[in-house]
């Protein structure tokens, strides 16, 4: 010690000490910097659960149970996946405005950031279809007439051939597809929501899903040319347009025609 | 405008073709009507038209009906206009109609309107210009003549006797046979309908109707893509529109869609505790239930199922069957159940038939009773 004692002052130490200093502070930086991101998102995904569950009781748990369980009045939501929470509180769907035949449609009470922190929630009770990917919703490259073929085998008994909607039992209905988004589109297959069937990758694979957005988006995008589409059902509707409008100006005429001028 | 009335000639009273009483005596305006088989009727009350008492009224019925045909003579005017001016790319927005193209839609209204206005124009001018009489047409009994039924008997029996059908014996006779044999081409098409059992006339049609390519051992394949499926590919609350595997042998072997129209299947998945019953033990496997797609009723391919609800529903005349009840109709016309396909998995893990269709597929035929 009298040794390193002696040598305390000579210049070298400084050196050493403020190199040693650095490595140190260097060290703790580089220590602390990696381990803060894994920390932050926890702590984001941790605040985004908690809001979750905060939107969740207030507007959820009366109908699905205080813990997701379900109720006499809705279903389970745990395993039902961030897909279907998006799907459901994004269109509108959920909450329910009433209890009735099936969920309709309406304006959305929550920000995307709110149904993001719902999702996250459900997520977090069990693991369940996630939110589609950008990648999983690219369908550019799809094939249009391929999904025109799995449209017709599993999408249009309940949608019909072009898309627009169609009746189910009992005062459902399966809805028109004319305005439904990429994303919507997949998340009900992914997910089945109400009544509809899954549809789960495994039996319809991603490039499958892709190919029957693609058509449906070409649908969407398709005009016609006659004017009034009529529901795009062709000449039964067109049929019964004639026969219950047409003919009634037709009538008119012949009345008009028939009738003695005075 | 003339009103024509018909009644058999027996009951015309006898009236001549004065003027007839009750009609104004004022009414010099009344042209009188001479034509050939119609007489003026007497009891049908007259009353004169605008037109024909006041000349300003005449004049205005007259401007009303040149008005017509100058707008349609415009309307094809317009009509032309419109097919060298808008381009047959031009689109427009109609209300009600929607987007359309603006070219379509000119020539189809102006040609519709021009037409219409000849037309309501000719209407309008019989109406209020042409003579205003009302008249009898008389119609002549329907019974023929004496003289006329006379003749035709008379021609029968002179062709009769100028074809010699009674003097060459054998035209008559093979004439007679050839038309005794005309039905039987008829006949040997129905020959279907009684095809003996021994199968020596090929299938009958009832085994025709009653088969399907469904066999024991033979692997379930996605519609569309032709996938073979392990029963974890099927998640609960699932739809899959299913085939056997080799359907499309069969149908390029026999030319046509029959094999695949009657072997269509349905594959849901429920929890194994919501399933109250089945056409047999055992014939899902783990909650993935096999049932035809082909409605009982008329035979329309149906997929339509609610997975919270397991009902399956025509969208032909809405027979819903419960595919959690042995696929019993819980509500419209189909009179049977929709039969139900036994299924199991084979070594390689693969879902397959584990036995044909118990009973016939589609809508009900004579012969199943």
């Amino acid at each position: 010690m009298k040794a390193l004692a002696a040598r305390r002052r000579n210049p070298i130490v400084a050196t050493l000490l403020l190199f040693v200093a650095l490595l140190g502070v260097g060290g703790v930086y580089a220590v602390a910097t990696s381990a803060a991101p894994a920390e932050a998102v926890a702590t984001a995904d941790q605040t985004a659960i908690d809001e979750g569950k905060r939107l969740y009781l207030e507007g959820c748990s009366s109908c699905h149970g205080l813990n997701a369980q379900g109720t006499a009045t809705g279903p389970t939501l745990i395993g039902v996946g961030a897909a279907s929470v998006h799907f459901q509180v994004s269109t509108g769907r959920m909450p329910m405005a009433a209890p009735g035949a099936q969920a309709p449609v309406k304006p959305v009470d929550y920000s995307e950031a709110d149904v993001a922190a719902m999702a996250a929630y459900i997520a977090s009770l069990a693991p369940g279809p996630a939110i589609p990917t950008a990648e999983q919703l690219d369908y550019t490259d799809a094939d249009i007439a391929e999904g025109g073929v799995l449209f017709r085998i599993n999408c249009a008994q309940c949608h019909q051939a072009a898309g627009g909607g169609g009746a189910l039992t009992q005062g459902k209905h399966a809805p028109s597809l004319m305005s439904s988004s990429a994303q919507e589109i997949y998340e009900a297959m992914l997910t089945g929501p109400q009544n509809m069937p899954v549809f789960a990758d495994t039996t319809l694979p991603v490039e499958d899903k892709q190919a029957i957005i693609a058509y449906i988006k070409d649908l969407q995008e398709a005009e016609s040319p006659g004017g009034i589409a009529l529901g795009r059902i062709g000449p039964v509707a067109e049929g019964l347009f004639l026969w219950a409008g047409v003919i009634a100006v037709f009538i008119g005429i012949a009345v008009w025609i028939g009738i003695k001028a005075r | 405008m003339s009103e024509i009335t018909t009644r058999d000639s027996g009951s015309l009273p006898d009236h001549g073709h004065g003027a007839p009483e009750g009609t104004n005596p004022d009414d010099l305006a009344r042209p009188l009507y001479e034509g050939p088989g119609a007489l003026p009727a007497a009891d049908i009350p007259h009353r004169p038209r605008r037109s024909d008492i006041d000349p300003k009224a005449a004049r205005r019925a007259e401007r009303q009906v040149a008005a017509l045909f100058v707008l349609a003579m415009l309307m094809f005017i317009l009509f032309v206009v419109g097919y060298i001016a808008i381009s047959p790319f031009t689109e427009v927005y109609v209300p009600v109609f929607g987007l359309i193209g603006a070219q379509n839609f000119v020539l189809g209204l102006t040609l519709g309107l021009g037409i219409f206005c000849i037309g309501a124009g000719a209407i309008q001018w019989a109406k209020k210009l042409m003579p205003d009489v009302e008249v009898v047409q008389e119609r002549h009994p329907l019974r023929s003549t004496p003289h006329e039924d006379a003749e035709a008997l008379d021609q029968y029996e002179r062709g009769k006797e100028e074809s010699g059908f009674g003097q060459y014996r054998i035209i008559r006779r093979t004439l007679i046979g050839a038309m005794a044999l005309l039905p039987i081409p008829l006949i040997v098409l129905l020959r279907d309908l009684w095809s003996p059992k021994d199968g020596s006339f090929g299938p009958s049609p009832v085994e025709l109707l009653s088969t399907t390519a469904w066999v024991e051992g033979m692997p379930v394949v996605t519609d569309g893509t032709y996938v073979k499926l392990r029963p974890e590919d099927i998640p609960v609350g699932g739809l899959v529109s299913a085939l056997p595997e080799n359907i499309m042998e069969i149908q390029e072997a026999e030319h046509n869609l029959n094999a695949r129209g009657k072997a269509a299947i349905i594959l849901v998945r429920m929890e194994p505790d919501e399933i109250r019953a089945q056409q047999g033990d055992g014939w899902d496997y783990q909650g993935i239930l096999a049932y035809s797609k082909i409605c009982t009723h008329v035979g329309c391919p149906i997929a339509l199922y609610e997975h919270r609800t397991h009902h399956l529903l025509c969208p032909c005349h809405q027979s819903t069957f419960d595919l959690a009840d042995a696929g019993n109709v819980v509500f419209g016309p189909a009179a049977r159940r929709m039969p139900q396909l036994p299924i199991g998995v084979n070594e390689e893990g693969f879902l397959v038939a584990k036995a044909p269709f118990a009973e016939p597929v589609g809508p009900s035929f004579w012969e199943r009773g």
